[in-house]
């Protein structure tokens, strides 16, 4: 039941202060995980490759993966339900003021800073993979996962098309023929 | 709208979104075009312009867009438990499949090819996000301040051990001043 009481509150937290979609809650996952122990780096790296790989928002699905591994299925439903609750609450408020609102000088300046933040969060849980990825244990940089990052990262620019799936079915095939 | 209002059935309203839940991949933006098929032009709830704008609240509200646009539409359709529904619709699907793929993978996480796979995946997983920060920074209003704010944020958060939501507190902070110094500036 406690467990249960504090992922609802973490989740919820996330839900709050994640402005700027699924990706944007990244970051406060690993938060989440470096506070409460209850899944490393890695794993969290994991339940995102998953999350993008099946159907539904991102955010969502990370949510309900995090609170499975913390809480069964229980565990599921309540972050899911933390997460998105700050916003169905704040949208039902605000629809009624709506454009208004959303128009104003001083809402838009603060918006286009939060922007701002959200790259740079979103780069800190980037570089929060990368340290796994590509050091060993005792910070050598690893070469192969790094020409496989460098040949990735130009195959998902050049056919922009292809969904994430294909890039983490690809990752899967190249980690049990190369590691 | 008065007349679509009577019509649409909180079960109109919970099936479209969990069909929506069910069938996008990669969320985010990617969901913009499911949505539009299927409140534009297949049910008629929102026109265009309305979508958009929903997705623009959506992105500046705190939460998910997908998840806030679906909360949006049952408001206006139905009102409370219409946006209650509709934003149980989105997620149903995610919780179903994610629970039953979790219990697999942790059954099977100590196997060494899932290891070696996920060890694969994990890089992918490096390129996609790296992708992700290099086109929302190309999408991002350009000026030195903004970029201060970015890179605060990853040496905050990366470095000194700043939580996000601190990051987030500060930023809007930072906002409000960088708003009034300008409004100021423009009285004088």
């Amino acid at each position: 039941m406690n467990t249960l009481l504090i992922l609802f509150w973490e989740f919820f937290k996330a839900g709050l202060f994640a402005v700027g979609g699924g990706m944007a809650t990244i970051p406060f996952l690993f938060d989440i995980g470096e506070r409460t122990g209850w899944y490393t780096a890695a794993e969290l790296a994991d339940m995102i490759a998953v999350s993008e790989s099946t159907p539904g928002p991102i955010g969502v699905n990370m949510a309900t993966f995090v609170g499975m591994r913390v809480g069964g299925i229980a565990g599921a439903v309540t972050s899911t339900i933390g997460l998105i609750a700050p916003s169905v609450i704040i949208i039902l408020i605000v629809i009624t003021l709506l454009d208004k609102v959303y128009k104003l000088p001083l809402v838009q300046t603060v918006f286009s800073f939060l922007r701002a933040c959200t790259v740079g969060l979103i780069a800190n849980a980037f570089l929060q993979v990368a340290v796994l990825t590509f050091f060993d244990g005792n910070m050598n940089i690893l070469v192969t996962p790094l020409i496989l990052f460098a040949v990735v990262f130009v195959l998902i620019n050049v056919f922009k098309k292809v969904h994430p799936i294909v890039w983490i079915a690809l990752g899967a095939v190249a980690g049990i023929l190369i590691y | 709208m008065t007349e679509k209002e009577n019509k649409t059935t909180l079960w109109d309203l919970f099936f479209s979104f969990a069909k929506i839940g069910a069938m996008t991949f990669g969320g985010g933006m990617s969901m913009l075009p499911m949505l539009q098929r299927e409140c534009v032009d297949k049910r008629g709830w929102a026109t265009e312009e309305q979508m958009l704008d929903y997705f623009a609240i959506g992105q500046c509200t705190p939460g998910i867009i997908a998840v806030n646009t679906a909360t949006i539409i049952g408001k206006k359709q139905r009102g409370i438990l219409g946006s209650l529904v509709s934003t149980l619709g989105i997620v149903t699907p995610s919780i179903i499949i994610i629970i039953a793929l979790a219990s697999l993978l942790i059954r099977y996480s100590g196997n060494t090819y899932v290891q070696r796979a996920f060890a694969g995946i994990r890089v992918s997983v490096c390129a996609l996000i790296f992708t992700s920060i290099i086109n929302l920074g190309k999408k991002a209003d350009k000026n030195m301040l903004y970029l201060m704010v970015t890179l605060g944020a990853v040496a905050g958060t990366f470095f000194f051990g700043l939580s996000p939501i601190a990051a987030v507190i500060m930023t809007i902070v930072i906002g409000l001043i960088a708003h009034f110094a300008q409004t100021r500036r423009q009285d004088k």
